[in-house]
């Protein structure tokens, strides 16, 4: 087993005759992941990806015809917002969106439907979910990955790449990568992410990338402290050496409590038993450090 | 420095939000139909009193002249000032305008008539990343910072969360006018202004919108007798970068005075770009691996010249016009690209440094690390050209530091 994505995933593309689309799609075949249609409304009935993936107009048909209960949005930002919701209405139980720069007040709407619906959405403004061996779900590099038993939540992209490269260049495979995305407003937090590992039986060690800004890591560290106890944790907090400054957008420090600073995240992720990097090529020693053995 | 790569990175959505001055702010309160006082934008002395000469003719018994700035803290830095009649208010335009506030040279000022405040308050609306909801923040405690409120006596802050679907409902606002102590007939306004708030960001897709004062002010009606009502004193709205191509109109808002030249070419890019004081110059793509590239070579006894995203799927266009703009920084002595392809595909990127390089001015030592999609091709390409690549992050920020010292020998 993996969280989010793996053998019996059946995958919709969203999107799958843009650049960007065709793209990743050719190498998430590669990767094995089972992708059983595409989306282009207007081009139901063709076929994609030298013609081994069928079109659809709707995600609905997809779901129908094809049986896909996982979709991933290459769409703009202008049409992404409804692509997500098509998923939902279609009855699609994983949405990954890979889009950025849609406004944050589409999100909370978006959101708020996904919740109502009983769906997950990862991102937007997210690289997505790979389950190394099984399937990948986005624009992760398929280069990077080795299967194995420790878990990947990230808020950032290419960091995130930078992290499960050392840990594959290490021999510490991957059980489920997920970048959760750096949008304000996204809908699978680093809290969802945790929970979703704890009950994974095949997740035994577990990595975090996090970024300054925010409280998704302080938050992390206190569900860690309570519920992860046993479990090996590394992590890697970007932005230590940003220097301070006067608080900006204050209204949102107020909320996050005035948290945010790399010093204050790393604290509390210590505090509550994990192993904090000076350098993402470091996280694969202090999970060793931390006990774990791949 | 610390002032502006702070906000940069603290929160994606504030390093992408557009403020907007003060007298923008309150067109945008005023046209969802709230109470702000008139005010008139002065760009000269001459102008200061022409518009302070029309409020002394409508009745106000001292004006107010407000530095037009997007940084905080500009009455204590001397930015607002009250005049008495129309000679003196253009004696204070005169002190006012030209003067530098926090770096930023004062271009224009607001002029209204000085409010009779009998109490402030503070109000605001903003996204609230944790419960995923615009929220509405209200105290009593206003026309002060807010920080400071927060820091000394956060139990004075109160807080509504909007409804996703309805909206901020009536009753959420009185409850939030209740805690901070309003009464009969004030109590109906203050919905009235919650609401405005809420629809002004819906409007504008703004990611804050804040009144601070809202404040209580005691009038002459026409009759003689003596009234009270409340009115936004000031504004401050922050735009979601990511909405304004559906506002027609806002753009405009932007105040390109106020901004590094750099900033708009790097708009115009698509990249984030924030100058820096170092000598390394640095291009990533990802802004968690720009400040990880920029930290590490801060661990290897560098400084970065700047922050440099050039976002998901730069194409070669994007990344020559990013190192145009890392080259116009004169004490750049070395430049480091560290490119982790996902979307972003090596050999464009490649492909970019070598059109780059072909049409650069000035020689500066470049070491390119770039791993990911295509980085197969992207080694073909950039070993053909000769460039100095490294396999490692950490070997690349070591290998940039060493070239920059040995620059500066």
């Amino acid at each position: 087993m993996s969280i989010l994505v793996g053998s019996d995933t059946r995958l919709v593309v969203q999107g799958i005759t843009g650049r960007e689309g065709e793209f990743h799609t050719r190498a998430s075949i590669a990767f094995g992941t089972n992708v059983v249609a595409g989306t282009r409304p207007g081009k139901g009935g063709q076929t994609a990806i030298d013609g081994t993936v069928p079109i659809f107009d709707t995600v609905a048909d997809a779901v129908k015809q094809a049986g896909a209960n996982t979709s991933v949005i290459y769409i703009p930002a202008s049409g992404a917002p409804d692509a997500i919701l098509e998923a939902v209405d279609a009855g699609i139980a994983t949405i990954v969106c890979i889009t950025e720069g849609i406004p944050a007040l589409d999100m909370i709407a978006v959101v708020e439907a996904v919740r109502r619906a009983g769906a997950r959405l990862i991102g937007p403004n997210c690289p997505g979910v790979t389950s190394p061996g099984r399937a990948k779900v986005g624009i992760i590099p398929a280069s990077i990955h080795r299967p194995g038993r420790a878990g990947v939540v990230s808020r950032s992209g290419t960091l995130t790449y930078e992290a499960v490269q050392a840990m594959t260049d290490a021999g510490i495979g991957q059980s489920t990568c997920v970048g959760i995305g750096g949008d304000p407003i996204i809908g699978t937090t680093f809290l969802d992410v945790l929970k979703l590992f704890r009950d994974d039986p095949e997740t035994d060690a577990i990595v975090m990338i996090g970024e300054i800004g925010g409280s998704a890591e302080e938050e992390a560290a206190a569900f860690a402290a309570e519920h992860l106890t046993g479990v090996p944790m590394a992590a890697f907090i970007a932005g230590r050496t940003a220097p301070p400054g006067r608080r900006m957008g204050h209204a949102g420090a107020i909320i996050s409590g005035g948290s945010g600073t790399a010093a204050e995240k790393i604290a509390a992720l210590e505090a509550a038993g994990v192993r904090v990097a000076d350098s993402p090529t470091q996280l694969p020693r202090l999970l060793l450090e931390a006990g774990y053995r791949p | 420095m610390d002032s502006v790569l702070r906000p940069l990175v603290r929160e994606k959505s504030e390093l992408q939000g557009v403020k907007i001055q003060e007298a923008d702010a309150k067109s945008l309160l005023l046209a969802q139909g709230l109470p702000v006082p008139a005010w008139k934008v002065a760009r000269t002395p001459g102008e200061v009193e022409a518009a302070a000469q029309t409020f002394f003719e409508a009745g106000a018994g001292r004006v107010v002249i407000k530095a037009q700035v997007l940084v905080g803290g500009r009455g204590k830095a001397g930015g607002v000032k009250l005049a008495s009649s129309a000679r003196e208010a253009a004696d204070v335009g005169a002190q006012i305008l030209g003067m530098d506030i926090k770096g930023i040279t004062v271009r224009k000022v607001l002029v209204g008539a000085a409010a009779d405040i009998v109490k402030e308050y503070y109000l605001g609306a903003i996204i609230d990343r944790a419960s995923r909801r615009i929220v509405l923040m209200a105290s009593a405690e206003g026309g002060v910072e807010i920080e400071e409120v927060a820091r000394q006596n956060p139990g004075a802050i109160h807080r509504v969360s909007a409804d996703p679907e309805l909206g901020l409902l009536a009753f959420q606002a009185r409850t939030l006018g209740l805690a901070i102590g309003l009464r009969d007939p004030l109590l109906s306004p203050f919905v009235a202004i919650a609401q405005g708030l809420y629809a002004t960001m819906k409007a504008n897709d703004a990611d804050l919108v804040e009144v601070n004062p809202l404040a209580i002010v005691a009038e002459t009606g026409a009759d003689g007798a003596a009234t009270q009502r409340l009115v936004c004193l000031d504004a401050k709205i922050t735009l979601d970068d990511s909405g304004l191509s559906r506002h027609k109109g806002l753009e405009s808002l932007r105040d390109l005075d106020e901004e590094d030249p750099t900033d708009a070419q790097a708009r115009r890019l698509g990249i984030n770009f924030i100058h820096l004081d170092g000598t390394i110059g640095c291009m990533v793509n990802g802004a968690g691996l720009a400040m990880t590239t920029m930290d590490l070579v801060k661990h290897f006894g560098g400084e970065p010249a700047n922050f440099l995203d050039v976002g998901g799927g730069a194409r070669h266009e994007t990344v020559a016009g990013a190192m145009e703009l890392i080259l116009a920084d004169p004490k750049v002595k070395a430049i480091l690209v560290n490119i982790f392809g996902g979307i972003t595909r090596g050999d464009e990127v490649a492909a970019g440094l070598i059109e780059a390089r072909a049409q650069q001015a000035r020689a500066v030592p470049m070491v390119v690390r770039i791993v990911g999609t295509n980085a197969a091709e992207a080694a073909r390409l950039l070993t053909e050209a000769k460039f100095e690549t490294a396999a490692s992050l950490d070997e690349a920020a070591e290998k940039a530091v060493a070239m920059a010292q040995g620059a500066a020998r």
